[in-house]
Order: C-alpha cells, then sequence, then structure tokens
C-alpha cells in the first residue's frame, strides 16, 4: 500500500533531491507528516505557525486541486499520487 | 548576473516572509512558497531618472526601462507599449460619468497587455542565458510568447487548454514554435508547467521568470501618468485573472511618486472585474472574506478564466485598501459591454474588455465610481482575438440584392 508524492524542485533540497517519494496511504494530512518525518523540515515549509497549509501551497490528488475534495481530509489511495505544486500566476 | 547601468534590479524578495534572493530564475520562495518580487535600488534610479529622459526614450514600454528588471539593450523589442489614452466622453455620458479615460492596449504589437510583461521576460530571459522560452496561456499570453520568441530567434512551447477559442490558436501557430494544446483548463495547464518548470533548462514566462515577467505591467501605471501630464486618476478599473495586473498598476503608480516623477503622493482608487463564471477574487471581496476559494471556469471571458488566482490576495488587500470596489458580472453583461466601447467609443475590445466596461457600469451605478472622479479603464485585449462572442449580435443591418429598388425598400432614408 504506497502513494506516490511528488516533491517540487523548491523542496528537494529537503528530499535528498528526490523528485518523488514513496509513502504509505492515508489522508493529505498524514501523508504530508510522514513526509516531515521521513525529511525533517519539511513540514515547516508546507504548514505554518498553527498548522494550517500555506496559502500558496496547492496540493493535488489525481490531478485535482485539494480545495475541490476534502482538503487535507481528502484520503489518497494506493497508487495514486500526490503533487505539491507552489501557486503560479498566468495569463 | 546582468550588471547594466540601466537595469537597477537588486534582488528578489518574498512577498509573504520577506525572504531575499539573488536575481536568479527563481519564483516561489523556498521557505514559505510565497511568490518572490523584484527588489530596485530606487535611490539610484532616482536621481538618473526624470521626465525628460522618459520623454527623450522610446515611443515603447523601454522609455521606463530603468523601472524594469530588465536593460533596455537587451531588450527584445517588438513595440510593446505606449498605446493610446482615450478621452471616453459619449461612454462617460452613457454611464453617468464625468471625465473618462480608455486605456486602449488592444493596440500592442500582438493586440493585447501580454506583450508588455512577454517583452520583459523574455529580456531578462535572454540575460539569464535561455534558449528556449515557454508559457501556460489562456491565449493572449501565447500570441505573445510565440511572436516574440519568434522576433528574439528563440525556441518556444507554448502551453494553452484544448477548448481555446480557435482564434487565439490560430494567432499563436502562425509565429511556428511548439503549441500544445492540453486536456483541461487554464489551472490544470498551470499546474502541468509549474512541474515541467522543475524539469527543463526553460524560461516558464508566468513560472520561473514571473517576477520579471509581472513587473512589465507597471508600465500600464507609468503610460497613464505620463499621458495625463505627470498626474493620475482618482480610480481605475482593472480586469482580473490572477490579480497580478491589478497589484502592479497600483505598485507603478507608487513607483512613480518614489522615484520623484509624481509631485503628490498618489492617491488612486483601484477597482476589479471579473466575470461571474469566474470570480474568486471578487466572490471573496464581496463576502468579506479573507480566503480565497478556488472555482472551475465558466464564463466567455477566457483571458480572465483563471479559477486559482495565485495573486488574488494581493489584489484584495489593494483593493480595499485604497477605498475601490469589485464587481463579478454575467456574460450576457460582458456581451452588451463590448457592444457598449464599441458603439460609443469605436473601440473593439475582446470578452475581458466586456468584463472591465461592465464593472466600470455597475460600480458607477452603485456609486462606487464617482462623477466627480477622473477615470481610466483599462482596455487589455482586441476584440477580433474573441470574434465567437458577438457573432450572434453583430450582423449586417440587410442584406439586398444588388440595386437601388432593394436599397430602398430596405432603408427608409430621410436625411443625406
Amino acid at each position: 500500500m504506497s502513494v506516490t508524492v511528488r516533491i517540487p524542485s523548491q523542496l528537494r533540497e529537503l528530499s535528498g533531491g528526490a523528485a518523488e517519494v514513496s509513502l504509505e496511504a492515508g489522508t493529505v494530512q498524514s501523508i504530508l507528516k510522514a513526509l516531515d518525518a521521513a525529511h525533517p523540515g519539511l513540514g515547516a515549509r508546507l504548514f505554518d505557525d498553527a498548522g494550517a497549509l500555506r496559502r500558496f501551497v496547492n496540493v493535488f490528488v489525481a490531478e485535482e486541486d485539494i480545495r475541490f475534495l476534502d482538503g487535507v481530509d481528502t484520503v489518497i489511495e494506493d497508487g495514486q499520487v500526490v503533487s505539491i505544486v507552489p501557486a503560479v500566476a498566468g495569463g | 548576473m546582468s550588471t547594466s547601468t540601466t537595469c537597477k534590479a537588486t534582488g528578489l524578495r518574498c512577498r509573504e516572509c520577506s525572504h531575499e534572493y539573488e536575481l536568479a530564475p527563481i519564483y516561489t520562495c523556498e521557505w514559505c512558497f510565497g511568490p518572490l518580487e523584484v527588489m530596485y535600488d530606487y535611490d539610484a534610479i532616482k536621481s538618473s531618472i526624470s521626465r525628460e529622459s522618459i520623454a527623450n526614450g522610446p515611443d515603447s514600454i523601454w522609455r521606463y526601462a530603468e523601472l524594469l528588471p530588465s536593460s533596455r539593450d537587451a531588450a527584445v523589442d517588438l513595440g510593446a507599449g505606449f498605446t493610446p489614452l482615450v478621452r471616453a466622453d459619449r461612454l462617460a455620458a452613457a454611464l453617468g460619468l464625468g471625465e473618462l479615460w480608455i486605456k486602449n492596449d488592444t493596440l500592442n504589437p500582438t493586440n493585447s497587455f501580454k506583450d508588455r510583461v512577454v517583452a520583459v521576460a523574455l529580456s531578462r530571459a535572454l540575460e539569464f542565458g535561455f534558449k528556449t522560452v515557454a508559457c501556460a496561456s489562456t491565449g493572449n499570453l501565447a500570441n505573445s510568447v510565440a511572436a516574440h520568441a519568434a522576433h528574439a530567434g528563440l525556441k518556444s512551447y507554448v502551453f494553452v487548454p484544448s477548448n481555446l477559442e480557435s482564434g487565439k490558436i490560430v494567432t499563436t501557430a502562425v509565429y511556428g514554435g511548439n503549441v500544445v494544446a492540453v486536456e483541461g483548463n487554464y489551472d490544470n495547464v498551470n499546474k502541468l508547467c509549474a512541474e515541467l518548470a522543475g524539469m527543463y533548462p526553460w524560461a516558464f514566462v508566468n513560472v520561473n521568470v514571473r517576477p520579471y515577467y509581472a513587473e512589465g505591467s507597471k508600465t500600464l501605471a507609468y503610460e497613464v501618468a505620463e499621458q495625463l501630464g505627470w498626474q493620475t486618476p482618482d480610480h481605475v478599473v482593472v480586469p482580473m485573472a490572477s490579480g497580478s495586473l491589478l497589484t502592479k498598476i497600483d505598485k507603478g503608480f507608487r513607483e512613480l511618486h518614489k522615484v520623484g516623477l509624481l509631485d503628490d503622493e498618489p492617491q488612486v482608487r483601484v477597482s476589479g472585474a471579473q466575470a461571474l463564471g469566474c470570480s474568486p477574487i471578487a466572490t471573496a471581496f464581496l463576502d468579506g472574506a479573507d480566503a480565497i476559494k478556488p472555482v472551475k471556469p465558466d464564463t466567455i471571458a477566457k483571458s480572465l478564466a483563471i479559477g486559482n488566482p495565485a495573486d488574488g490576495y494581493f489584489a484584495l488587500d489593494v483593493v480595499r485598501s485604497t477605498g475601490g470596489g469589485m464587481a463579478a458580472v454575467t456574460d450576457d453583461e460582458v456581451v452588451e459591454a463590448m457592444l457598449l466601447l464599441a458603439r460609443t467609443e469605436g473601440i473593439f475590445a475582446e470578452t475581458a474588455g466586456g468584463v472591465t466596461i461592465a464593472t466600470l457600469k455597475r460600480l458607477a451605478e452603485q456609486g462606487v465610481i464617482k462623477s466627480n472622479e477622473r477615470v481610466v479603464a483599462y482596455v487589455t485585449g482586441h476584440g477580433l482575438k474573441t470574434l465567437d462572442a458577438v457573432v450572434p449580435v453583430a450582423k449586417p443591418t440587410a442584406t439586398i440584392a444588388p440595386n437601388i429598388e432593394a436599397f430602398h425598400a430596405a432603408f427608409n432614408i430621410e436625411e443625406n
């Protein structure tokens, strides 16, 4: 039972250079906490002091923004891909 | 790194946590993921810039090169900027307003304001040594990146939603380069590009060189002030997609005072325009909310169809702190406003311009915009880009046989 978490280039210094990390399935919250446990320091980049996901951090599960799902409580199933993507503006 | 005497950019700073970085092709703070913004040596700019030095510059955005993060020597220049500021008395009368101006930015090289930001982004990309440029686009940016890349001899990859207006695909593909139609909406395209930007050594104009790109929008404030005789408007109305344009126009007016080009500190009320089918920023404003909830866009104003607006928080701050307003207007109002602008002022705007004018109308009716204010509405893209929106309502007045009788049968002409 595992899911793949894609690490953005900005955070790879903390993931030992890894672009993808495999973790146990669970919720977005539990997986990101597990990511922090595996790679100390990563959590502080993603969560603010109050424990909420920072407002410029976007998390996608199977290509869908978790704000359209159940937020950090979104359940991630075996084999799904979680992407952490910085907000970008456009036009 | 550029050490050109004309570039006064000194570094990048995070808008969220103020962490500072060197000038580099990066866009996100490593500490909090906040967006990075270019810093300048304003004292150096102040001592070298003047109204005269600007007047002696080219009739393009590059007359303000000292306030941009790229040197004029390296400029990729198709002639972006210095578009007309048109006095709009007939539209003002129709809306019950007083002094109204239209910043007609449809008259750029590829017919939208995106030429301003792309010129700056590609100039900086060349200075960084990139050979390939790319972007995620709702259409206007695609046109501009493809054209400027062709002009500069750069390779290009332009990513657009596959449901884009066919005209915007044609007006991108015509310049060569790679056009990638992605099966998804703009936010899907943007996410894909954010991931690709980490994999390829390309300058994604709205991703890894975005801090530089976004600065190009400031020229829309500089020009308006210069065209008004170095005075600022009382109120501006600006379309919002990501919210970046609105925040940069506000920044532009403030910078002019900071470097000594304006006598008085500007007091410009800034209002923002969105289409109801994609109005995450306007909804937060009208609800008095601090959080912006992303949406799935559904509007004819595709160039504003960004459901997850990265600069929305900063746009909210600007509009709230300057005492402006926001509106979310329906697609019917958008088309009506496109016709109103065309028929009162002879300016054909794309749907995004319809959003701006419909918002101007709404805010005038609500008394947010007052008849004693000097108002500038920013019309940022040409109507030929979104012909589909007006095809049903802009038709021949009559179709007749080629003879005088048929003409007289169709038209009862009393004057001559």
